[in-house]
């Protein structure tokens, strides 16, 4: 594996730390008056999600991840692991509850989302920033409440839960914000 | 995403206030009766600071004959010692200075850079004088002055003239995450400083009487405990270095001594030897008078006279777009 020196070091670069792959959030150079220069860097563990700040000497260095953001389809979930598809070399991977963790209250079988590798193996799933979910179970819409007012709960097909406004029924697909997990809009069509 | 990358980064209007602070600028010294002198930018020789990086230029005359090797400066320092030995007087220099490899929100690899010298001045009056500079460009701003030693004692309870090395380490990893080694005390204290002291200083803090080690091309002289304190002042403006100032050395011979000191520490860290200012030590010989001089980011300054936090609102064209 490469290894990046600290001047080289820029946002989006994954390295190793303390043996495990890191994504780099923000990368800044601190240099004192006189005296050796340091690269100040927040990063983000991808196996945990902690993001802290490290500092480096100049002339540190770090080795490379062999990490790859890649698209992939969602295919299915077979009660242990779920399972994805690369939709250009068809290869495909399966991940298990570490890495899906709360991604999976926005899956839905074909929908596409980003599936991170660490040496091949996937260590995290980020869902499409939108999602459009049938409404599986919610109390009774309020006939003519469609302007602003109060909301309800709602339980999506995936079993994800989120409040909705009062005149949402059941069997209405909806648009979802997976980043915020709020209720967006009722899908079109 | 990047678009319109032919379009300058700070707004017009923020540029017609450079303008306006650079030609305050002016005034303040032309006042004085300073005089604004010329440097040159690209040099025969570089500067020696191990932990400063010069551009290096190739310079051609023709085919077949090999290149000139220049180095774009990293101050008008040593040019304004020469002229200063050569009886110049009180000067001033605001220009383009470059350094290789720096480059974030706060820094640019080339910068304006205002340096000047005041005969018969000692740090504490140049430090008055600097004081005045920045407040024609802010009015408003009230100025404190504190010991490099009494910002660790009362920030840190260290002193960090007499602290070990482990206990340096010691107390930066309590605050900074910074598993790497290193043996020289300055590195820890340079770490402490950056990461954990600037950023507690708020408003315009004059820092004075750094550690011997750190004097760079200061006067060394004893504090009132007796220490051995460098002749140099830092100027912090919320956290941000703003300038930095000397009691000048007019010791050609203990000149010489420091560079060859850091090129013997360049050496070690594997760094490129490159021509060091013997010129300098000449015109030291032939008599530097005594002087104090300071160096002061004039983008920065810039960024505090229009209350914005980075470079890239007050510069036209920041690296990317160069």
């Amino acid at each position: 594996m490469a290894n990046y020196s600290s001047n080289q070091f820029k946002n989006g670069m994954k390295v190793m730390i303390d043996g495990d792959p890191c994504s780099m959030v923000d990368v800044e150079f601190v240099k004192p008056g006189k005296g050796q220069a340091f690269t100040r860097v927040r990063l983000r563990n991808l196996l945990t999600g902690r993001i802290w700040e490290r500092t480096f000497k100049s002339n540190e260095s770090a080795e490379s991840a062999d990490v790859m953001d890649i698209d992939m389809e969602y295919l299915y979930n077979d009660g242990d692991m779920w399972h994805f598809m690369d939709p250009n070399s068809f290869e495909q991977v399966a991940a298990d509850k570490n890495a899906v963790a709360d991604a999976d209250k926005w899956l839905k079988e074909q929908d596409k989302c980003v599936v991170t590798l660490w040496n091949d193996n996937p260590i995290s799933v980020t869902p499409p920033n939108f999602v459009e979910l049938e409404v599986t179970e919610t109390d009774p819409g309020l006939k003519g409440d469609t302007a602003q007012g109060g909301s309800k709960p709602a339980t999506l097909s995936t079993g994800a839960v989120v409040r909705v406004p009062l005149f949402i029924e059941q069997g209405e697909t909806l648009r979802i914000d997976t980043r915020t997990g709020e209720y967006v809009s009722r899908a079109n069509g | 995403m990047q678009q319109d990358l032919w379009r300058p980064n700070a707004s017009i209007e923020n540029l017609r206030a450079r303008a306006r602070v650079l030609a305050q600028i002016r005034s303040f010294f032309a006042e004085q009766d300073v005089l604004e002198v010329e440097t040159p930018v690209l040099s025969k020789c570089a500067v020696s600071d191990p932990f400063l990086d010069s551009l290096e230029v190739s310079f051609g005359f023709q085919p077949g004959i090999e290149d000139e090797r220049l180095y774009l400066q990293t101050s008008p320092e040593y040019a304004l010692k020469r002229l200063l030995a050569a009886g110049s007087g009180d000067i001033y220099s605001m220009a383009k200075v470059f350094r290789n490899g720096e480059f974030g929100r706060r820094h640019n690899p080339e910068f304006t850079m205002l340096e000047w010298y005041r005969l018969g001045f000692d740090d504490r009056q140049l430090m008055a004088e600097v004081a005045a500079l920045v407040r024609t460009v802010v009015p408003e701003l009230s100025v404190q002055y504190l010991s490099y030693a009494e910002l660790f004692e009362r920030e840190l309870g260290l002193d960090p003239h007499q602290a070990s090395l482990q206990q340096l380490q010691q107390v930066c990893r309590e605050h900074v995450d910074a598993p790497f080694e290193d043996d020289d005390r300055d590195t820890w204290l340079n770490l402490l400083m950056s990461h954990v002291l600037e950023p507690r200083l708020h408003g315009a803090v004059f820092i004075h009487s750094y550690p011997a080690s750190m004097a760079a091309l200061a006067q060394v002289r004893d504090d009132e405990q007796g220490r051995q304190v460098a002749a140099r002042f830092e100027l912090f403006v919320d956290g941000v270095e703003l300038a930095n100032g000397y009691h000048e050395l007019t010791d050609a011979a203990e000149q010489a001594r420091r560079l060859q000191a850091d090129q013997q520490q360049r050496a070690a860290l594997g760094l490129p030897q490159r021509p060091l200012e013997q010129r300098l030590v000449e015109a030291l010989e032939a008599g530097l008078p005594e002087c104090a001089g300071v160096a002061l980011g004039v983008d920065r300054l810039v960024m505090l006279a229009l209350g914005v936090d980075s470079l890239d609102q007050v510069v036209s064209f920041m690296h990317e777009r160069a």
